[in-house]
């Protein structure tokens, strides 16, 4: 069976001053569709520059990256836009809704660049997001009208809005709550169970929790995954 | 992602931040209606100046005289020569009557003229009967002298409406006699309203008398052929050309001029005159249509700083963009498309603003104002030509963030 995501050997060298920093050295691992998977680790353990090249962002200095069987470790920055745009879906600690602009506009963006809808289909789309998400009746407000949950939420349905298979999460609770925390992490709950696969990095173990496998990074290594290690 | 959506785009992200958008544009609104402003005067201007040139003459072409090269090898100026006399008048109006319709000749004298207690002073023209017909000029009270009266060299004149009003405040000039110098002359008639000439004289500052009394009563003078220059009237200015040909010839034949000889005259028509007129004029123009320019400049330069400004304080957005599929040809584009529509909306409203600035200014002034379609669409093609080139720095620069970086700032 082919996997959705699958890295061999993947490095990312910095050039920082005089001694060349490896934030990755020599990652391999496979991810299947519809997993939920946590990547923990300390700061400077390299899970957000993981991230960061498994959600098409940055490169890596040598290795390879399939996804969806294809090979995306050497692509052009409009490439990775493309891939980025079809196949991933984001979502930031710090939630990056645009200003001043409408919850539905906002859900409605990533269809701008990929225009697979027509304007009253990407309309009756974003509104069904907004509603799956719970917030049917929030289309009209700004994100200064929204909690910072409710705000979260609205980055959920922009990150589905292109029926990405792969969800990508940074830190999706770091600055919430402890309700809305729960209530953010139970829709990523939902949207497993529905088959979307997750890919969430997070340093605090009860939001980790809510994954069924869960990767430890430390210096740059893989150092433990539950999934062969513990045998789940 | 087609041109309409990234223009949507664009026009969203102007329309969040319009306090900002409208002071950006003011650069390019105050550039577009400067230019505006300065083209519709100085065209107005120019178109102006030819209007009355022309009213000057009908279908009128100019002889000077000119001296030849002299043996020294200096050279008189235009007028200066003595060659030209009222009988080569005579003599085109004669032989070459298919194509000149009206000959007069030509000869000026300042003078004091008095009529009771009033005395004015002003140019007595020496003319003949054919001088209304080639100028324009119509007599408005009265009669024009006839031809009896400019062979007998009778002491008769006609006064310009100018002169009119000041010598007979009260009384109806026709028939009343003036003193010219010390000659008295009786008035046949008043001429019509000229106006100012295309030269910012007052034509109707004049008293116009046969050439014949001018140059031996007047002037007393020792050579009363001789004149200064000699006007004439054509059928059509088609046969331009030609005219001027067989004036030539016909005047190199009377006044004896070898072939290698230059010509002792100089035949000007009014299409020349037009032209070196409408030259200076354009020159203006175009001087102040680069003071105008560089206003547009300076408004360019405005809108690439906001926009350099706009991509700092807009990295994460655009950071998110690319984050969500825009590809650096997107965000390259609605830099760019954002300029344009600033700064083609500052162009539509600086237009407005300078069509509107003009005419009042030339309501105010009383100038001729002239907005050409051609200028205001130049204006605003230019105005568009600056945002793409002064925003395309600023849009190349956030198409080549990183994403990351974008994403991370704070």
């Amino acid at each position: 069976m082919e996997h959705l995501i699958e890295i061999r050997d993947l490095r990312k060298i910095y050039a920082l001053g005089e001694e060349p920093v490896a934030a990755l050295d020599g990652v391999s691992l496979t991810i299947e569709q519809g997993e939920f998977v946590a990547i923990m680790g300390a700061s400077g353990s390299g899970k957000s520059t993981m991230l960061n090249i498994l959600g098409c962002l940055d490169t890596p200095t040598s290795g390879s990256y399939l996804l969806d069987g294809i090979e995306v470790a050497r692509r052009s920055r409009t490439e990775l836009a493309r891939i980025r745009n079809r196949k991933l879906g984001f979502v930031f600690q710090n939630f990056n809704l645009l200003a001043r602009t409408t919850a539905i506009e906002n859900v409605e963006l990533p269809d701008f660049y990929l225009n697979r809808l027509g304007r009253s289909a990407r309309r009756a789309r974003a509104r069904m997001l907004l509603e799956r998400v719970g917030l049917g009746g929030r289309g009209t407000h700004t994100p200064a009208q929204l909690s910072g949950g409710q705000q979260q939420r609205v980055a959920i349905a922009r990150a589905l809005m292109n029926e990405p298979p792969v969800l990508f999460a940074d830190e999706p609770t770091g600055n919430l709550d402890t309700k809305s925390s729960v209530e953010i992490m139970n829709l990523f709950t939902e949207l497993s169970n529905e088959g979307i696969t997750i890919v969430m990095v997070t340093h605090e173990d009860d939001i980790a929790a809510y994954a069924k496998r869960h990767l430890l990074m430390r210096d740059g290594h893989l150092i433990k995954d539950d999934a062969s290690g513990g045998g789940a | 992602m087609n041109v309409f959506m990234i223009f949507r785009v664009a026009v969203r992200a102007i329309w969040r931040n319009k306090t900002r958008s409208a002071l950006t544009m003011l650069g390019i609104i105050f550039g577009i209606a400067a230019v505006i402003v300065v083209l519709a005067i100085g065209r107005g201007a120019s178109l102006n100046m030819v209007a009355e040139i022309s009213k000057m003459g009908n279908n009128m072409v100019m002889i000077f005289s000119e001296q030849r090269h002299t043996a020294a090898g200096v050279r008189g100026a235009a007028g200066e020569g003595q060659s030209l006399t009222a009988s080569d008048g005579l003599a085109i109006r004669r032989e070459l009557s298919h194509l000149v319709q009206a000959v007069t000749p030509e000869v000026r004298t300042q003078m004091q003229v008095v009529y009771a207690e009033k005395n004015w002073s002003t140019t007595v023209y020496g003319c003949s009967t054919e001088f209304s017909t080639i100028r324009n000029w119509e007599v408005a009270e009265g009669s024009f002298f006839d031809e009896l009266e400019e062979k007998q060299c009778a002491r008769v004149c006609l006064i310009g409406r100018t002169v009119a009003t000041n010598l007979f405040p009260n009384d109806d000039p026709v028939g009343r006699t003036i003193r010219i110098g010390n000659m008295p002359f009786k008035v046949k008639g008043v001429m019509g309203v000229k106006g100012v000439g295309g030269f910012g004289q007052d034509q109707d500052d004049a008293v116009l008398a046969p050439y014949t009394t001018v140059k031996r009563v007047l002037q007393a003078s020792k050579f009363p052929d001789n004149v200064r220059h000699i006007k004439l009237s054509l059928y059509s200015m088609d046969q331009l050309d030609e005219a001027k040909r067989e004036i030539g010839l016909l005047l190199r034949q009377r006044h004896r001029l070898a072939d290698s000889d230059d010509d002792d005259f100089r035949i000007i028509d009014m299409a020349e005159i037009t032209s070196t007129m409408s030259a200076v004029s354009s020159t203006m123009t175009v001087l102040l249509a680069a003071v105008a320019a560089i206003s547009l400049l300076v408004g360019g330069i405005g809108i690439m700083n906001i926009m350099l400004v706009s991509v700092t304080e807009r990295i994460r957005e655009i950071g998110l963009r690319m984050a969500i599929g825009a590809t650096p040809a997107n965000i390259l584009g609605q830099f760019i498309l954002e300029a344009v529509v600033l700064s083609t909306l500052g162009g539509a409203l600086g237009v407005a603003l300078g069509v509107a600035g003009a005419q009042t200014i030339g309501n105010l002034q009383g100038w001729p104002i002239l907005v050409e379609p051609s200028s205001a669409i130049g204006a605003f093609l230019f105005s568009a030509l600056v945002g793409m080139f002064f925003g395309f720095y600023p849009a190349w620069r956030a198409s080549r963030l990183n994403p990351i970086d974008c994403l991370r700032y704070e």
